[in-house]
């Protein structure tokens, strides 16, 4: 019951930034350049969300709160639908569907590119987001596979890095975010395996304590 | 008429150092009064334009204006557009910025030093440098580097007529422009994504051009604060961040300056910045642009659709020099 209103307030939350667009958009509200406010908005929230879907493993364990497992494929839903907007405002609102421009711009801009790429990986992640995905696949397999949101956030980052003029700021913040997030699990997985040699080296002696118990 | 004029010459501008300047100040009086005689200037109004206590509050109209026959009669784009949309680094890198951040920005008392291969080193009081020719209204396209682009009603005259005045020596091939170093009053200038003070540079001949003009207002008032305030260039041929703003030195040298965009990434911003779709920016196509307030971008210009500047560049190959 708990998990259910939390997760309600979540999506409630994760809307806001979309409706102060649309808010904004029909008040007039969007200053001199919309589509470039609609592009970097979407853009900025993608990002946000995708940081915020990795965060969620680190701050279950570190905190604990077993229950922030539940709301984590809605972050990542989030993120995914944020990157869609993204995206269709490039095509639509940017380029006006001006396919040939478009397929320019994806193998010339190497901003582009990689922008590109972090959303092309996310399709994959979204839509093996439900249950019955996670069975089908089997755990193991689909952890590997969404194991790509690293992907896309390293080349999310790099995105913005490269499309700045010269104020480095931001996409350096976000950055470091990202590193900690993923240097998190390099420690994590470093100790496992850490652990995992201890075990391999004393094997009789755990042996030893189980039999004992 | 004329003796009023001169009352009100602020007593800045009239340094030891310069004593000439009484001479010149007269004749720029004189050519005022000629214009004015021509145009119907009201005095008083003029007096108020150069009136320190009164230009420090923004938007005080300027009038006597003269039609100049540089102006395309595109669509205006909006003031609050052209005051809200500010590519101003010294304040902030933001564009919906600067407008906010630049509100108590002082522009007077303000001084303008003219040195390196001039004949006639001086400081010079912004309101002195305003009286050098009678203000003509030039409607420009304005065209920026990411893609974007405006139409405004610029106010001032052409750079030549300071340039003149300056009487540059044969050997001044370039004229360089610096932008006010003031942390406290400018808080972009309080981190280096820049190197301060902004640098921009012109040929000679380029700064000679008819086209380029010195400017002091926009759509019939004083330049706002965001905008470039007091003092700024406008060079409708070129990328926007070649127009530089709030002016402190204008310095005449043999060598090719380096602007700070150049400075900051040669690669991608060079010397001359020629508004040209044929030339990409290694990140981004300059072939369309976004005309702010219209859906549809419009193909972007050979120097931004000022073709008389072209045979300033006859014979330079211009994917290099760009």
């Amino acid at each position: 019951m708990k998990l259910r209103l939390t997760k309600i307030a979540i999506f409630l939350a994760a809307l806001i930034p979309l409706e102060r667009l649309l808010w904004k958009a029909f008040h007039d509200g969007l200053g001199a350049n919309p589509i470039e406010v609609i592009t970097h908005a979407t853009g900025d929230w993608t990002l946000i969300l995708v940081l915020i879907t990795l965060s969620i493993t680190p701050l279950r364990q570190i905190t604990h709160q077993y229950w922030l497992i539940g709301v984590r494929r809605m972050v990542g839903l989030f993120a995914f639908f944020y990157g869609t907007l993204h995206f269709l405002t490039y095509i639509w609102l940017d380029k006006f569907f001006d396919v040939p421009e478009m397929l320019k711009d994806i193998a010339k801009r190497r901003f582009i590119t990689v922008g590109f790429a972090a959303f092309v990986l996310m399709i994959p992640l979204a839509l093996t987001s439900s249950a019955w995905s996670i069975r089908r696949l089997g755990g193991k397999r689909w952890r590997r596979l969404h194991r790509l949101i690293y992907l896309t956030g390293i080349l999310a980052v790099i995105h913005y890095f490269w499309l700045v003029k010269a104020d480095h700021r931001k996409p350096i913040a976000y950055g470091i975010v990202l590193s900690i997030l993923l240097l998190y699990r390099v420690g994590v997985w470093m100790s496992e395996k850490a652990s995992e040699r201890g075990k391999q080296l004393a094997p009789a002696a755990s042996r030893a304590e189980v039999t004992k118990a | 008429m004329l003796i009023r004029n001169l009352g009100a010459i602020p007593s800045s501008e009239i340094t030891p150092k310069t004593t000439y300047l009484n001479r010149r100040n007269f004749l720029a009086g004189a050519a005022i009064a000629g214009a004015a005689a021509v145009t119907g200037v009201a005095f008083r109004d003029l007096a108020d334009l150069v009136d320190p206590s009164l230009t420090a509050q923004a938007n005080a109209k300027i009038d006597g204006l003269q039609k100049s026959p540089f102006r395309t009669t595109e669509k205006e784009t909006p003031y609050k557009d052209v005051t809200n949309y500010n590519n101003f680094y010294e304040f902030s890198t933001d564009k919906y910025e600067p407008a906010d951040l630049a509100k108590n920005f002082k522009t007077r008392p303000w001084t303008v030093t003219i040195d390196g291969d001039v004949k006639k080193k001086q400081v010079l009081d912004v309101d002195a440098i305003m009286k050098m020719a009678a203000p003509e209204e030039r409607i420009y396209r304005h065209r920026c580097v990411e893609g974007w682009s405006i139409v405004v009603p610029w106010i001032g005259f052409s750079l030549s007529e300071l340039i003149k005045r300056a009487d540059p020596l044969p050997k001044a091939k370039y004229v360089e422009f610096t932008t006010l170093y003031d942390p406290k009053q400018m808080p972009g200038q309080r981190t280096s994504v820049l190197q301060w003070p902004y640098l921009e540079g012109l040929r000679m001949d380029e700064a000679m051009h008819p086209l380029a003009l010195l400017c002091f207002g926009m759509y019939g008032e004083v330049l706002p604060n965001q905008d470039g305030a007091p003092l700024r260039i406008v060079l409708p041929w070129k990328y926007g961040f070649k127009s530089a703003k709030s002016i402190v030195r204008i310095r005449f040298t043999g060598d090719q300056p380096l602007n700070t965009w150049q400075q900051a990434n040669s690669r991608e911003y060079g010397f001359y910045s020629n508004v040209n779709p044929n030339v990409d920016h290694p990140r981004w196509s300059q072939s369309k642009e976004r005309r702010l307030g219209e859906f549809l971008k419009r193909p972007t210009l050979m120097f931004n659709g000022y073709d008389q500047v072209a045979s300033l560049y006859s014979g330079m190959d211009l994917k290099k020099n760009f």
